[in-house]
């Protein structure tokens, strides 16, 4: 029934909407495009499976502990490697961060191995009935907590003092550096903001599908489609941007077959691109 | 080489003619086994320099090469397999589909304004539409691949592209060479000039009367249209096309490491790129035979850690950093 594939969408796209938060986040501010995104997703998947086999973590409480070690891998990631190249040409950029995902995706190879992990958690397999409608219950409270998380965020940006300096250094990063406010710092910590949204959607991720190692590029373009569609640097583009694609897959995996969603996915980004460039939320710059 | 020649000091021209003759000859001397990485040091080159026209020279950066390989040797295969038609014809009209579908994404794009990371993504979005897209496509094989008959490696069928791994050497060395020999005209050419314009100042160029539209359109073009053709080379080399591979993002990066690393917009960087890059990952595949490690993702993983430390500590490539010392002119290059 279209209506429960619509929830669905719906309810996934919001997990996508976050996990593409990071990464606008991430460009809006310090300009860098991360293609190394969905490995750190994938990487964070892991980490939830680990705590998940040891200590019977649920995904749902590995978001705090997960996100930390996301936004520590993230900052200090800027910190070393990605801070120097802030000012150089895109395409440097971009190989820099290809050898960074390269790494990243087969490290988690090497030590996981090529086969599916996943976890099994009680709630599971149960759903709420609301009339005619049936909703995961997994589905469901990720879809809630990827919303928390989101608010957390903007909150952040909206009343926090660091959050209004990391705007002031998106707006005019040379003003932010002439009022005296330490650019790298913010820099650092925005590429952990941003890891650390890519790691709590990973945690809801595990709730929804299996991690494999080699579905970090995926999650990669995936990333990014929801950020031009929604609009590169619009928060809440993002997240809306993220249950459009997520209804789009929904029902192209119903009313087609399941391997052609994406097909429609680049589709999507194509009529975007070349229609609304700034995005369905963006505003034309 | 722009400006070869008087630029060139002794050393240099000593150096080239070794290199030269040290091709040429490869086969009398080499194993099957090296001669297979030199046949695949010279296809990187081709296929970087097709590239590097489009990235490189015009600025334009794409990230979905593989879509004119996958195009170029599924278009070729499905003459060759469905029709009889020989490879050489075949490759006629990988060239035509390559250089039409360039036309399409460049004038979508451009027209529209679509420009750096957007375009980027653009590129692989177009790869990967038509990756999935071949997938579904039954008549060729679909996800289960398409496959070219294999005649007897020791019959050499030269129009057929049926032979072996030495015809297959000389035409990669052929392609390297035609490929070095287009890039060097045309970066002499109002073609060359007016797409470094481009890449260094886009509104600078169009200020100054360049038609920035037509121009990029024609990168575009060219550039898909000689990257059909390694499209084809691999097909005939290969004979098995399955579209999870061809089309993948990872074919896309493969293709364009080499002339980042040897150096971006030069003539030698993605000659130089994949000369050092592809013996380094059959190196590392040794290394890891010999001590025992056959788990997967070691291989890269150190590849990219290769990759890491060149970008960090030779930004420009290696061609710039060493071309003076060998008595080369220094290469203009991507600033």
């Amino acid at each position: 029934m279209p209506l429960d594939l619509i929830v669905k969408g719906v309810l996934t796209g919001l997990v996508y909407g976050l996990g593409a938060l990071g990464l606008s986040v991430i460009y809006g501010v310090t300009r860098i495009v991360n293609f190394a995104h969905g490995e750190m997703m994938t990487a964070a998947m892991y980490v939830a499976v680990l705590l998940f086999v040891w200590a019977k973590v649920d995904p749902m409480l590995a978001i705090l502990p997960v996100a930390v070690l996301a936004f520590v891998f993230g900052f200090a990631l800027q910190r070393t490697v990605i801070n120097p190249f802030v000012t150089r040409p895109e395409h440097t950029q971009f190989m820099l961060l290809v050898a960074v995902a390269m790494i990243l995706v087969n490290v988690q190879l090497i030590v996981f191995g090529p086969d599916a992990r996943n976890v099994m958690v009680d709630y599971q397999l149960e759903s709420f009935e609301v009339g005619p409608l049936i909703i995961d219950k997994a589905r469901a409270f990720a879809a809630l907590a990827a919303l928390a998380v989101a608010a957390a965020l903007f909150a952040f940006f909206r009343y926090s003092l660091t959050g209004k300096a990391i705007r002031a250094c998106a707006d005019n990063q040379l003003g932010a550096r002439v009022v005296g406010l330490d650019v790298d710092r913010l820099y650092a910590l925005t590429f952990g903001l941003g890891a650390a949204c890519v790691g709590a959607a990973g945690c809801l991720m595990l709730l929804l599908v299996d991690v494999t190692p080699m579905q970090g590029p995926a999650y990669t373009l995936l990333a990014f489609i929801v950020v031009i569609v929604g609009g590169m640097g619009s928060l809440p583009g993002a997240l809306a941007a993220g249950v459009v694609i997520g209804v789009s897959e929904a029902l192209a995996g119903f009313y087609f077959t399941p391997s052609a969603k994406s097909m429609f996915t680049f589709a999507l980004l194509v009529l975007v691109l070349l229609f609304r460039p700034q995005g369905l939320f963006g505003r034309r710059v | 080489m722009t400006g070869a020649g008087p630029g060139l000091a002794l050393r240099a021209k000593v150096l080239l003619a070794v290199l030269a003759v040290a091709l040429v000859a490869a086969p009398l001397y080499t194993s099957d086994y090296v001669l297979s990485i030199l046949i695949l040091c010279l296809y990187f080159a081709y296929a970087g320099q097709a590239w590097n026209i489009m990235t490189g020279f015009a600025g334009q950066l794409s990230l979905g090469h593989s879509l004119y390989v996958g195009i170029g040797a599924y278009v070729a295969a499905m003459f060759f397999v469905k029709f009889g038609v020989n490879p050489w014809l075949g490759a006629l009209g990988a060239i035509a589909a390559c250089a039409v579908i360039g036309a399409i994404i460049g004038v979508l794009a451009f027209r529209f304004g679509v420009g750096g990371v957007y375009f980027a993504i653009l590129t692989i979005a177009f790869a990967e539409f038509t990756r999935i897209g071949f997938d579904h496509l039954e008549w060729l094989g679909g996800s289960g691949g398409l496959f070219i008959p294999v005649a007897s490696r020791h019959t050499m069928d030269f129009l057929r592209l049926r032979g072996p791994p030495v015809m297959f050497f000389y035409i990669a060395l052929a392609l390297a060479l035609v490929g070095l020999w287009i890039s060097a005209a045309l970066l002499k050419s109002r073609f060359g000039y007016y797409w470094q314009a481009i890449r260094e100042n886009e509104e600078a160029a169009q200020a100054l009367g360049i038609n920035v539209f037509r121009y990029k359109l024609y990168a575009v073009m060219i550039s898909a249209a000689l990257t059909a053709v390694a499209g084809v080379f691999f097909a005939f080399y290969y004979n098995t096309l399955f579209p999870e591979q061809i089309f993948s993002m990872g074919r896309s990066i493969e293709i364009i490491l080499g002339p980042i690393i040897g150096g971006l917009g030069t003539l030698a960087g993605p000659i130089v790129g994949a000369f050092v890059l592809t013996p380094l990952a059959d190196l590392v595949t040794e290394l890891m035979e010999l001590l025992g490690i056959d788990t997967p993702g070691v291989k890269q993983v150190f590849y990219g850690v290769c990759l890491l430390v060149v970008v960090v500590f030779l930004p420009n490539g290696i061609w710039p950093a060493i071309a003076k010392r060998l008595g080369f002119p220094p290469p203009g290059g991507h600033s």
